[in-house]
């Protein structure tokens, strides 16, 4: 049967993926360190954010090795996230400036 | 019969991959998800679940967050710390970041050794992972403790700025801790199934009465790091930003 061995892959790979994640966790942190600001700021963050993401999911909880009909079932419907958080960036747009609008100017 | 014919030699004969293969295994009259077990297909879709549950966490603070008017408190100088003399920014978390990450390395090293039925390694790794969370609990519970008594931050007001900085702070930190605290339990619980033998021996869980198999070390590995992978997400936009 397909399901008897379960996960097996050799013990390199995670080893490389955690040093992996060490560095790219230090990178993040010297985001903060070094100060860096705007733009530039944000993409390292998200840059690092989503690496990070994904090298935990696909490699540690071995989404890389199932089949193509589970990846689906569990990443797709996340990206339905994104409808909200458009929702929730132009609602707080507008309420930011509502606020200014009718208690002056902070 | 050409019908039971295909069932019982679908774990043989190659199944298509890719776009195909998605075609194939969600069609009619079969199980959709193939040579993965029934309780690790339950788990992913708990920890989809959990997904919806922390993004309307964070995707809420991003909404207060932007919408206050009030300055929002310098997160690299309330998580500081003055270590031997020495004042460094968001030290803390950074070091909490690497404790998770380094239990989230033994976790998948436990997985690994538990399919290969070392037992001995497999028991040891576990307790290595929960020493680890129990320990990034321990440092969370220090940081509240910090931002509480000595900062005078409370979840409806704080003297450094936006309101909102302490709802959010405590809600999505104590549900992530929460997470956590529930995952060395059950790491605990699973490294004593380990110790003694049962996922060998197939005796019987205490709760659910199914037979003890390694794939609940698996299981138990997804959970864990899920939790790992939330606080990616929480360090990036909540202490970064």
């Amino acid at each position: 049967m397909a399901h008897a061995q379960g996960q097996q892959h050799p013990i390199g790979i995670y080893l490389k993926i955690w040093g992996l994640l060490f560095v790219l966790s230090a990178a993040s942190y010297m985001v903060d360190y070094l100060q860096f600001q705007g733009y530039l700021r944000w993409f390292l963050i998200i840059l690092f954010m989503m690496l990070k993401a994904g090298l935990i999911v696909a490699v540690f909880m071995h989404m890389l090795w199932e089949r193509l009909a589970l990846v689906y079932a569990i990443v797709v419907p996340p990206l339905l996230l994104l409808v909200l958080l458009g929702i929730g960036a132009l609602e707080a747009d507008y309420t930011f400036f509502a606020r200014g609008v009718f208690f002056g100017a902070m | 019969m050409t019908r039971t014919a295909t069932t019982s030699t679908a774990g043989i004969l190659a199944r298509p991959d890719g776009i195909e293969g998605v075609v194939a295994d969600w069609s009619s009259d079969q199980r959709a998800f193939k040579n993965v077990p029934w309780g690790k297909v339950m788990m992913w879709i708990f920890l989809l679940s959990d997904t919806f549950i922390f993004s309307s966490f964070l995707i809420s603070y991003m909404t207060v967050r932007m919408t206050t008017t009030v300055p929002w408190p310098n997160s690299s100088e309330v998580f500081a710390l003055t270590i031997f003399g020495q004042h460094i920014p968001l030290i803390l978390i950074a070091i909490m970041t690497f404790v998770l990450i380094s239990s989230s390395g033994t976790m998948a090293m436990a997985v690994n050794f538990g399919y290969r039925k070392d037992r001995r390694k497999t028991f040891v790794l576990l307790l290595l992972t929960a020493a680890l969370g129990a320990m990034f609990v321990g440092m969370q519970a220090f940081e509240w403790t910090k931002l509480i008594v000595d900062e005078g931050i409370r979840p409806w007001g704080n003297p450094l700025g936006a309101a909102q900085f302490g709802s959010s702070f405590f809600m999505i930190t104590g549900f992530h801790g929460t997470h956590v605290s529930i995952g060395v339990i059950f790491l605990i619980i699973t490294a004593i199934k380990v110790y003694r033998g049962d996922l060998d021996r197939e005796r019987p869980g205490f709760l659910t009465g199914r037979k003890g198999n390694y794939e609940i070390v698996e299981i138990m590995g997804l959970y864990w790091h899920f939790v790992d992978l939330v606080w990616v997400f929480i360090f990036a936009v909540f202490y970064l930003w």
